[in-house]
C-alpha cells in the first residue's frame, strides 16, 4: 500500500491544465461555467480542437485513437476540465457507443464510425427505454424484422437525450419474439436522418430541452449496422451501462460544483456580512466536500483496482452516491443565491428554450444556470438505471440476497 | 382541544374545492401560468367574492371575524391545485394591517383589499436579509412634508399585478409603512418567475414619493405579526401540496406495470411512500400547532411559528423530491403534475425564510 500521489501526476496535471488555458475558447469556457444541457455547436468545436491534440478521447485504448493516460491521468484530465468550464463532451458516442464499436464492432463499423467520433463529426443518443420498459429494460418491444438485406424497425423510443443533436441513434430492438426477453435483443445502429424515424421533443421541469421520444415507422436500416451477434444486444448493453455508472459518480464535476458553491457564498450577502462566514451556511458546505471527498477515494479505489471482482456493483455504488451528491450540490448552491434561488432561469444563450417571456431576474453571473440545474438534477437520480435499482443490484451481486 | 372543523369552516373548504375543480385542472393551471399575468383577474374577484380574503381577519380590522384557522383551510386546498394567485402574499398583508391596529387608514385599506377592490402586497423583504424579518436596509426621509423612499426589496411576490405596495423603511426611530403605487416615479420594477410559476418582483426605489400609514418602533412587530400569520398560511398550502403529491404518487405506483406488475407491489417503493405519508402526517400536525402558537405572546409564537417552517419545509422537500423519483423519468416533464409539485415546495422551503433562517431563530429564541 502506498497512499501518496505520483509525484509524476502533478506534473501531467499542470501540462493538461496548460493546454485547456491555451486552446479552450473564451465564449465556450463562458457557456460552459453556466452548465445548462449539451449545446452541440460548442461541444463540436472544441472536439475538433482537441481531436487536432489527439485528445478527443483519451480513454479510449491507443490502436482506436486513445492516448494511452492511465485511469487517474484521465480522472485528472476530467477534473481540469470542469474547473476550466470546458463543455461536458458527447458522452453517448465517447462513454457509450465508441467502447461498444471498438469492442464488439465489425472492422467496417470501426473504421467507418470511431473517426467520425473522434472528429465531432457523429453525434449519437441512445435509444434503450420505452414507454413501457422503463426499469424493466428487458420487456422493450421495438422490434427488427429481416427483410432481405435489411431490418425492418417498428416501434418507439423515449427519453432519447440530446437526440435533437443527433446523427445516429443506437438502439436496443427485439429481433427474436420467440425466445426469453433478455435472448432476443440485438443492438442496431440507425441513421437519424432515416425515412421514418421522427423525433418529438419532450420539454423537462427546468424548461430545457434534452429529452425526446423517437418513433420508428418502418425504418428500413442495412443488416451491416448490427452490432456483434443478433441476440446479444443485452450482454453488450450491459457492458456499456456499466461504463455508464462508473462515469456517472462525476466526481470531477462535483469537485467543480464546490467551487462554485464556495464562490456564490464568498459573493452573497446575509445580514451585512458573505453567507460564507455564516456558521451553519458554512457546515453545510464542509460537510458536502467531505462528503465529495469520500466519493472521490471510493472512485480512486476503483479506478486503481486491479481484475474485475463485482465490478457492475462497485459501479453502482459509485452511481448511487454520486447522483445523490450531485443533487444535494446543486440545491445548496440555489440555496446560496438566496431569493434568486428559487427564480426560474431558462439558459439565455439556448435556442431550446420553452418559453421566452424574458422573465428573469438580474442574477448574478455565477448563478447563472444553478436553479435549472438544481431542478434537472432531480433526474440523476433516475437515469442511467434509477438508485432503487442499483441499491437491488448492489444487494443482489455483493451481498448474495 | 377540537381538531375537527366547524361546519362553517367545512363550508369555506367546500367553496374552494368546488373552485379549484371548476378553474384549476392541470391544463388550465399550466395555461394560467403561460398567460401575460400568470394569474387570473377573474379568479381573484372569485376569492373575494367568496369572503376568502377576509375569512381570516377581525371584523374590526374590515374582515369578517375569522382567525388564520380559516386561511390555512382555503390554502390547502389551493395547495391541492397549485393555484397561482398571490393568497399567501394578500393574508400577510392584511395580517400587518390588522397587527397595526387603531390606524383607520389601516383598515380603509384592508377592506379594499378584502373586497378585491385593490390588490395590495406588502414589500417588506431584502435580499440580505435572507428571511429575517429584522434586518431592513431600506429608508424614508421626510423632508418638507414629504416622505421619500429609497432602498431596494427582493422577491416580493404578487408586485407585478399588485395596485398597490406597503413598503417597509427605515426611519429615525424603528420602521415606518408607507403606501406606494406601482406607477410611482422612480420605482423600478424587476418582475420574474419562480421556478413554480408565481409572478413575483425585485423592487428599486429612487426618492420614491410615499404616503405613510404607520411609523415607529410599533411597526416591526406588526410586520413580523404579519409574517408568521403569512408563514403559517404558506405551511398550509405546503400541507395541501404535499398532500396531493402523495396520493398522485400512490396512484401512479397502483398503475405503472414493471416487472409484470404494478411498480407499487415492490418493498423499497412501499417503504418510500410510507415514509412520504410519515412526512406528510408531521407536516400536517406541525401546521395545527403552528397555528395554535400564533395565538401566544411574541417570543412564543416566534418559536412556534419557525418549528412549523422549518419542519415543512423539509417535509415538503422530501415528499417532492420522492414523488418525482417514484414516477421515473415521466415526473421529470413538463407535462406531468408532479414536476410542478416539486416545483412549489422547492420555493415554499425558502419563501418567508428558509429552514436554516428559522432553525436559527427557533434556536435564539428563549424557551
Amino acid at each position: 500500500m502506498d497512499l501518496r500521489f505520483d509525484p509524476e501526476l502533478s506534473t501531467f496535471r499542470s501540462e493538461v491544465r496548460a493546454f485547456i488555458a491555451a486552446n479552450l475558447p473564451p465564449d465556450i469556457a463562458h457557456r460552459g461555467w453556466h452548465d445548462y444541457h449539451a449545446y452541440r455547436p460548442d461541444i463540436q468545436r472544441w472536439t475538433e480542437i482537441l481531436c487536432k491534440q489527439g485528445w478527443s478521447a483519451p480513454h479510449w485504448p491507443v490502436e482506436y485513437g486513445g492516448t494511452g493516460w492511465s485511469p487517474i491521468q484521465n480522472f485528472i484530465w476530467h477534473e481540469e476540465l470542469r474547473l476550466a468550464g470546458a463543455p461536458v463532451h458527447d458522452r453517448s458516442s465517447l462513454e457509450l457507443v465508441g467502447p461498444v464499436i471498438y469492442t464488439f464492432g465489425t472492422q467496417q463499423q470501426k473504421d467507418y464510425f470511431l473517426p467520425k467520433i473522434l472528429s465531432g463529426e457523429h453525434w449519437w443518443c441512445q435509444g434503450f427505454s420505452e414507454p413501457g420498459s422503463g426499469s424493466d429494460l428487458a420487456r422493450l418491444r421495438t422490434r427488427a424484422d429481416v427483410d432481405g438485406d435489411h431490418y425492418v424497425v417498428n416501434g418507439q423510443k423515449t427519453w432519447t437525450s440530446e437526440a435533437h443533436w443527433a446523427d445516429w441513434i443506437f438502439t436496443l430492438v427485439r429481433t427474436d419474439q420467440e425466445v426469453k426477453p433478455q435472448a432476443g435483443i440485438s443492438f442496431l445502429l440507425i441513421d437519424m436522418k432515416s425515412e421514418g424515424l421522427t423525433r418529438r421533443p419532450i420539454w423537462s421541469i427546468d424548461e430545457g430541452l434534452t429529452l425526446n421520444e423517437t418513433f420508428f415507422d418502418n425504418v428500413r436500416v442495412p443488416k451491416e449496422n448490427l452490432v456483434g451477434e443478433a441476440g446479444k444486444g443485452w450482454g453488450y448493453a450491459k457492458f456499456l451501462l456499466t461504463n455508464e455508472r462508473t462515469m456517472s459518480a462525476e466526481v470531477p464535476h462535483s469537485k467543480r460544483d464546490i467551487v462554485q458553491l464556495k464562490r456564490i457564498a464568498a459573493q452573497t450577502m446575509k445580514n451585512g456580512k458573505p453567507l460564507s462566514d455564516d456558521p451553519i451556511f458554512r457546515s453545510k458546505i464542509a460537510k458536502a466536500e467531505i462528503d465529495v471527498t469520500a466519493l472521490e477515494w471510493a472512485v480512486l479505489r476503483l479506478l486503481f483496482a486491479k481484475g474485475e471482482h463485482a465490478e457492475t456493483a462497485v459501479a453502482s455504488v459509485v452511481k448511487t452516491r454520486g447522483a445523490e451528491l450531485r443533487q444535494t450540490l446543486a440545491e445548496l448552491s440555489a440555496q446560496a443565491l438566496g431569493d434568486h434561488g428559487i427564480a426560474m432561469t431558462p439558459d439565455p444563450e439556448s435556442e431550446h428554450v420553452m418559453r421566452s417571456d424574458g422573465l428573469a431576474p438580474p442574477i448574478m453571473e455565477e448563478g447563472v444556470g444553478i436553479v435549472s440545474k438544481a431542478i434537472f438534477r432531480r433526474a440523476t437520480t433516475i437515469y442511467g438505471g434509477t438508485n432503487e435499482i442499483q441499491r437491488t443490484l448492489i444487494a443482489k451481486t455483493v451481498l448474495g440476497l | 382541544m377540537e381538531f375537527e372543523s366547524t361546519p362553517e369552516q367545512e363550508a369555506i373548504a367546500d367553496s374552494v374545492r368546488n373552485f379549484v375543480k371548476r378553474e384549476y385542472d392541470f391544463e388550465q393551471r399550466q395555461a394560467l401560468a403561460a398567460s401575460t399575468d400568470g394569474l387570473s383577474r377573474d379568479n381573484w374577484a372569485t376569492y373575494a367574492e367568496l369572503g376568502w380574503l377576509g375569512a381570516g381577519l377581525s371584523e374590526d380590522a374590515g374582515g369578517y371575524g375569522g382567525s388564520s384557522v380559516e386561511y390555512a383551510i382555503i390554502a390547502e386546498q389551493l395547495g391541492k391545485a397549485l393555484a397561482l394567485e398571490p393568497f399567501v402574499a394578500t393574508v400577510t398583508t392584511l395580517k400587518t394591517l390588522e397587527a397595526l391596529g387603531t390606524a383607520p387608514q389601516a383598515k380603509e385599506l384592508a377592506e379594499r383589499i378584502v373586497t378585491g377592490e385593490t390588490i395590495a402586497i406588502l414589500a417588506h423583504g431584502e435580499a440580505a436579509a435572507r428571511g429575517d424579518p429584522r434586518i431592513v436596509e431600506a429608508v424614508a426621509a421626510h423632508a418638507n412634508g414629504v416622505w421619500t423612499i429609497s432602498g431596494r426589496k427582493s422577491l416580493i411576490v404578487g408586485a407585478p399585478g399588485a395596485d398597490l405596495l406597503l413598503v417597509s423603511a427605515g426611519v429615525d426611530e424603528g420602521l415606518g409603512l408607507f403606501v406606494v403605487p406601482r406607477d410611482a416615479n422612480g420605482l423600478h420594477i424587476s418582475p420574474y418567475r419562480t421556478v413554480d410559476n408565481f409572478r413575483v418582483a425585485d423592487l428599486g426605489f429612487d426618492s420614491v414619493a410615499a404616503e405613510p400609514i404607520a411609523t415607529g418602533t410599533t411597526v416591526l412587530p406588526a410586520i413580523e405579526i404579519g409574517i408568521d400569520h403569512g408563514t403559517v398560511t404558506l405551511c398550509a398550502e405546503a400541507v395541501g401540496a404535499m398532500d396531493a403529491a402523495l396520493w398522485m404518487t400512490r396512484d401512479y405506483l397502483k398503475t405503472r406495470q414493471q416487472f409484470g406488475q404494478p411498480i407499487g407491489n415492490f418493498q423499497a417503493l412501499q417503504h418510500r411512500m410510507a415514509d412520504m405519508l410519515i412526512q406528510c402526517e408531521l407536516a400536517r400536525s406541525m401546521l395545527f400547532q403552528g397555528l395554535h402558537a400564533l395565538g401566544l405572546e411574541d417570543n412564543a409564537r416566534r418559536r412556534g411559528v419557525s418549528a412549523t417552517k422549518v419542519t415543512i419545509a423539509e417535509a415538503g422537500l422530501f415528499v417532492g423530491r420522492q414523488a418525482i423519483q417514484l414516477h421515473g423519468a415521466i415526473g421529470m416533464t413538463e407535462e406531468c403534475a408532479i414536476g410542478h409539485y416539486y416545483k412549489r415546495l422547492f420555493a415554499i422551503a425558502h419563501l418567508h425564510g428558509d429552514g436554516d433562517t428559522h432553525l436559527e431563530r427557533f434556536a435564539s429564541l428563549a424557551n
